[in-house]
């Protein structure tokens, strides 16, 4: 029926009860599709399953119902078609730079002989800027390097969905700029599909064509597909002059503070809610359904423009 | 911080060996003038038939000097693997049988261990169906087994390879165990995701991760085994190093019994020596 190229159909995570209690229902009713060549994040305060979704996404957890099917086939365990970028970088710390990209690379191509498998990887490494550092090990590098590694071990493999979990949660501002860039700049030369957790805001409109945004947990809900409008190629210093830039962080942020906790899951599985509602904040204003976003004019309320959700862990 | 080395001039390494080698000397000159062999009455005249039988014992026995045991050391080093007959061997024939028997017994335990800890680690279900025997048969004494080795195996030279054999397994199980149970489940999902077969995941990913803790299990059963040859060959008897201190005792030839002692300290230092480079060429930061 649908021909997205990854489709989640009817997706829950529960856990079982103690004794006496009902299952704890983390998340449900979670359904939606990526179009190939998308970059879309998912927003969500901790505790609604993000996480899960994103490992069930890549093989390494599973959902307690529902499915996900990507070109047709139905996603059961991981794969190289998939590739992770994980919070905490995950290098082997055995491994030198180029031999933890070498280890993706000749995991992908089994066939290449050596000489083509490292200067694959050193191809990588120069798009994020480590080509100096190539000997040393993950402990000799800053967090920002090692990310920058983990970032090039994963596109290394030309995986067709990457999905990317919280990978700058870890890093200070700054850092996290930079390697944003390199990650747009990455991006931009392979297209693939990409799907990144994020807890911010800014990095989330920076780089997504799309933002799922999740309802609290338990009983989470993907409740918005909110379709970020600015043009592209974006860049960190100019996007924030775009006319639409606030509308859609004030929506963002607006959703994150008041309606994430407000909205109640049954409301929405009543409404026959299944996919998530698709939302552009910029012709939302004229319509104004929500109060809110309504009232979020070119003046922007200072409270709001001044949060962002950082939290080190995520459910 | 850099108040020492203005006050002393020299490094932290060069003062420690300057106070070893004087602790050394102290010790040695103190047990030299304290422990001269008893000169024999009347050093010049003819012994009587009596104290050429008691050779002295008249007095209290003294430990030889060590400048005895230099004099014996220098003459068993010069030609350590001479061979003149069963009951006088040199020291290096007697090293080797030894060294044979805890390598043997050394290197059977470890291809068992390895992969049965890698087993006990990865499987949860084999870690508690398993680990009621290993607790039983871990504190036994090594040397306990012996009668029923010798027994079962009736070969002096087997059942001596087997207590080294039984003595080395279980630090070397354990850990192996232990090592890879607590690899980092993030370094498996990276096996995973790259879609690494269980035999690849185990030498490519598993293997390095819990490396160190191996070589950890692996230094402590060398040394527990090199500790047991000892009294193993005392009991087994024939050759070996244990055997020699034993034989020497009963010979009353404590020159060479101090001297093989030395040895044995020697030879377990470089057998933990050489341990110990391997351990730090796996071991990794994280």
């Amino acid at each position: 029926m649908s021909h997205a190229f990854v489709e989640v159909q009817q997706a829950a995570k529960r856990f079982p009860g103690a004794k006496g209690e009902p299952d704890l229902t983390v998340f449900e009713n979670v359904s939606f599709q990526l179009e190939k060549g998308e970059f879309v994040c998912i927003i969500g305060h901790s505790g609604c399953g993000k996480s899960t979704i994103m490992n069930s996404l890549a093989g390494l957890d599973s959902f307690s119902e529902g499915a996900m099917v990507m070109e047709g086939k139905e996603i059961d365990g991981p794969g190289l078609e998939r590739g992770v970028v994980f919070q905490n970088y995950s290098l082997l710390p055995w491994l030198s730079t180029l031999e933890n990209v070498r280890f993706g690379v000749r995991a992908r191509w089994k066939e290449w002989d050596e000489a083509k498998v490292t200067e694959h990887s050193l191809e990588y490494l120069e798009m994020v800027g480590l080509k100096e550092v190539v000997d040393r090990k993950p402990a000799q590098l800053s967090g920002g390097m090692r990310q920058r590694v983990s970032i090039a071990r994963a596109f290394a493999t030309k995986p067709k969905l990457l999905l990317l979990d919280e990978p700058f949660g870890a890093l200070d501002a700054l850092t996290r700029g930079v390697i944003q860039d390199e990650l747009i700049k990455i991006w931009t030369r392979d297209r693939q599909t990409v799907f990144m957790i994020t807890h911010d805001v800014d990095e989330a409109i920076l780089l997504a064509d799309r933002i799922f945004l999740m309802t609290n947990g338990p009983e989470a809900r993907v409740a918005e597909a909110v379709e970020i409008d600015l043009p592209r190629p974006r860049e960190r210093a100019k996007i924030v002059k775009h006319p639409n830039f606030y509308k859609i962080r004030n929506y963002l942020v607006e959703f994150l503070i008041n309606r994430s906790a407000t909205m109640d899951p049954a409301d929405l599985d009543r409404k026959g809610l299944h996919y998530p509602r698709a939302v552009n904040p910029v012709d939302e204003e004229a319509t104004a359904t929500s109060p809110d976003s309504a009232s979020a004019q070119d003046a922007p309320d200072e409270k709001l423009v001044n949060f962002t959700p950082k939290e080190a862990r995520h459910g | 911080m850099d108040r020492t080395t203005t006050e002393w001039k020299f490094s932290l390494n060069v003062r420690a060996t300057l106070l070893a080698v004087l602790i050394l000397i102290a010790g040695l000159g103190l047990w030299e003038s304290l422990h001269q062999v008893p000169a024999l009455a009347g050093g010049d005249s003819q012994l009587s038939e009596y104290e050429q039988l008691m050779a002295g014992a008249g007095e209290t026995a003294k430990v030889p000097p060590p400048s005895e045991v230099l004099i014996r050391a220098w003459e068993e080093l010069s030609n350590p693997f001479y061979d003149a007959g069963p009951n006088d061997k040199g020291i290096g024939i007697q090293l080797g049988y030894s060294l044979y028997r805890v390598l043997a017994g050394y290197l059977l335990a470890a291809a068992i261990a390895i992969p049965m800890g890698f087993l006990i680690g990865m499987s949860p279900l084999m870690y508690k169906a398993l680990n009621p025997y290993i607790q039983v048969l871990r504190p036994i004494s090594p040397l306990a087994w012996m009668p029923l080795a010798l027994f079962i195996i009736q070969d002096s030279e087997a059942s001596a390879i087997f207590v080294i054999f039984i003595c080395s397994i279980w630090p070397m199980l354990l850990n192996t165990a232990f090592g890879v149970a607590g690899v980092r489940e993030d370094w498996v999902n990276v096996a995973r995701t790259h879609e690494l077969s269980p035999m690849k995941t185990a030498f490519k990913v598993i293997l390095p991760a819990a490396a160190p803790t191996i070589l950890t299990g692996m230094r402590i059963s060398i040394g527990i085994a090199w500790l047991v040859i000892v009294a193993a060959e005392m009991l087994v008897g024939g050759t070996g190093i244990g055997y020699y201190v034993w034989n020497e005792w009963n010979n009353l030839d404590l020159t060479s019994v101090i001297f093989s002692i030395l040895m044995i300290g020697i030879v377990g230092m470089l057998l933990d020596m050489s341990l110990s480079a391997v351990t730090r060429l796996v071991t990794y930061e994280e």
